[in-house]
């Protein structure tokens, strides 16, 4: 299922289509966070948008599902959330793709890459190669 | 020390027919416990005065709704002082709070809270995953981050947190399997209870994945059915049938933010939050609790309570469960008297007050738990979602 992207969510999904991983960052006390919003959580700051990150992550949980929820996800597909290289406090739901599901581990190093769908960009994860 | 002042009681509770694909209307079944509660209570529904639910009426969602707050009021000619219901509160058992609030402060004598489901009979004709494919093709607010991931079900959230339980504490499946095992051996001895057939830690094993390292038999089933529970102002409750039950204190807390994957520490969740701020109320401890009726719509989310409630020490949740002797019936502190909502059926939240209140007036029948009860503990929640509450029959 696609997202419908918000206000603030918009650039996250449409930043795929320049390659890039837009997280929202605080430019009072610097921080990313996620998901996107038009404050800062931490020093309540407005003073924020969209800045591209590196796109390197660690695998900080993950589960293989097994059972078929939505049309378009034949299981077994790994669902993960991540830590962002550039800032480990920051975390994405995501899919690890690219290996078999089984594989996804807990500390895993991957990348971004983007699956390009009608008007966004899904980014997603696959493992770096060793 | 109690911030309702002792005044805030449990005066009655009910419950309606509870079984998959009943059949019958949201409405029906939400009448039907109530009805039973305001019996139970000695009182008749002329002296409900408030009305409390979660999560409010909510179109579509296939039955996670099934009445709300005004239609109950409608349907049983109340004249209520007070009403209200709502899903943006401490979890299932937010509106018991509230109405524990407004009977301390004098404003109502007696409002009955409940929360119905009807979704066995919503999704009938069609899987729980059709159900979720129905709404609309485009995932907003929270789905928004998990739906494009193939990830609509909290069963895959709580999976992935359960995976850096383990990770990082040692939590191992056999542990894990106590919870399901403990829940369905006292379902055996409910017969209210959905599925009362016996279970082993071998069936356990052998059950299919659902999101790993969750089976399933780790995760509840949509069941139809209506739990309520009447909370009443002390001095209202003179004469009635019942020993008024003494609500203690409630757990709110939300420190962190409001998300399943953003919280510091992975391994806990806002149940830390919800019971700190309960425990901060009241000089009731810890170890004062004799019974605790937990929520385990997943069974990883009943050991984040047992550990966020101060059970045992962050970490230490699977080891605290092992065997399953600790919280059996005979055992130091039971757990999920009535089968939980594993086996006693998904009734989303309030049915853990429900039979708490139950275990303290000591009508378990061969469920009760045979040592003396004092206080019990009654949590709902997972995730960013928690609320929890003490009642006593301390006056």
């Amino acid at each position: 299922m696609l997202p419908d992207p918000s206000w603030e969510s918009r650039a996250f999904w449409e930043g795929g289509a320049s390659g890039e991983l837009l997280i929202h960052r605080c430019r009072s006390c610097g921080k990313f966070f996620h998901p996107p919003a038009p404050a800062c959580f931490r020093c309540r700051s407005i003073e924020v948008g969209p800045e591209p990150v590196s796109g390197r992550a660690t695998v900080a949980a993950v589960s293989v599902n097994v059972h078929q929820w939505l049309p378009g996800f034949p299981p077994p597909y790994a669902v993960a959330i991540v830590e962002l290289s550039d800032q480990r406090d920051v975390r994405l739901t995501t899919n690890v793709v690219g290996c078999d599901p089984e594989a996804v581990h807990i500390g895993m190093e991957v990348q971004v890459i983007f699956e390009a769908w009608d008007g966004v960009w899904i980014p997603v994860f696959r493992p770096v190669a060793a | 020390m109690n911030p309702l002042g002792g005044r805030a009681v449990v005066s009655g509770v009910g419950q309606s027919q509870v079984g998959r694909r009943l059949g019958r209307s949201g409405l029906a079944l939400t009448i039907e416990a109530c009805l039973r509660a305001i019996a139970d209570a000695g009182l008749a529904p002329d002296d409900i005065d408030g009305v409390a639910t979660y999560p409010g009426a909510i179109a579509g969602m296939a039955g996670f709704s099934g009445a709300g707050s005004t239609q109950l009021q409608d349907a049983l000619g109340l004249r209520t002082k007070w009403h209200l219901g709502t899903a943006e509160t401490a979890g299932q058992l937010g509106p018991v709070m509230d109405a524990a609030l407004a009977v301390a402060a004098g404003v109502v004598d007696h409002v009955v809270c409940f929360r119905s489901v009807w979704e066995s009979t919503a999704q009938m004709g069609g899987s729980r995953a059709d159900a979720m494919s129905s709404g609309p093709r485009r995932a907003g607010g929270m789905l928004e981050w998990t739906a494009p991931y193939g990830a609509p079900s909290a069963s895959t959230w709580v999976a992935m947190l359960a995976s850096r339980y383990m990770h990082d504490h040692g939590l191992t499946r056999e542990q894990l399997a106590q919870i399901a095992l403990t829940c369905r051996h006292n379902a055996g001895l409910n017969p209210a209870a959905v599925y009362r057939d016996p279970l082993t830690i071998d069936d356990y094993l052998a059950a299919r994945m659902i999101s790993t390292p969750l089976c399933l038999y780790d995760c509840d089933v949509p069941a139809d059915g209506a739990v309520a529970v009447v909370v009443s102002r002390r001095e209202a409750t003179r004469g009635l049938r019942r020993p008024p039950l003494t609500i203690e204190a409630f757990g709110a807390g939300l420190y962190e933010r409001h998300t399943w994957d953003q919280r510091a520490d992975l391994t806990t969740m806002a149940a830390h939050d919800a019971a700190a701020s309960m425990w901060e109320q009241t000089t009731l401890r810890p170890a004062d609790v004799d019974v605790m009726e937990l929520y385990d719509g997943f069974s990883y989310l009943t050991l984040q309570w047992i550990e966020a409630l101060g059970f045992c020490e962050h970490g230490d949740a699977g080891r605290y469960v092992e065997g399953g002797e600790r919280i059996a019936l005979g055992g130091e502190r039971p757990l999920n008297t009535q089968g939980g909502q594993l086996s006693g059926g998904r009734l989303h939240g309030l049915g853990f007050l429900h039979e708490a209140c139950i275990q303290l007036w000591r009508d378990g029948g061969d469920r009760q738990v045979v040592k003396d009860l004092d206080v019990a503990v009654a949590a709902a929640g997972g995730g960013p979602i928690a609320g929890c509450l003490l009642v006593s029959r301390r006056g």
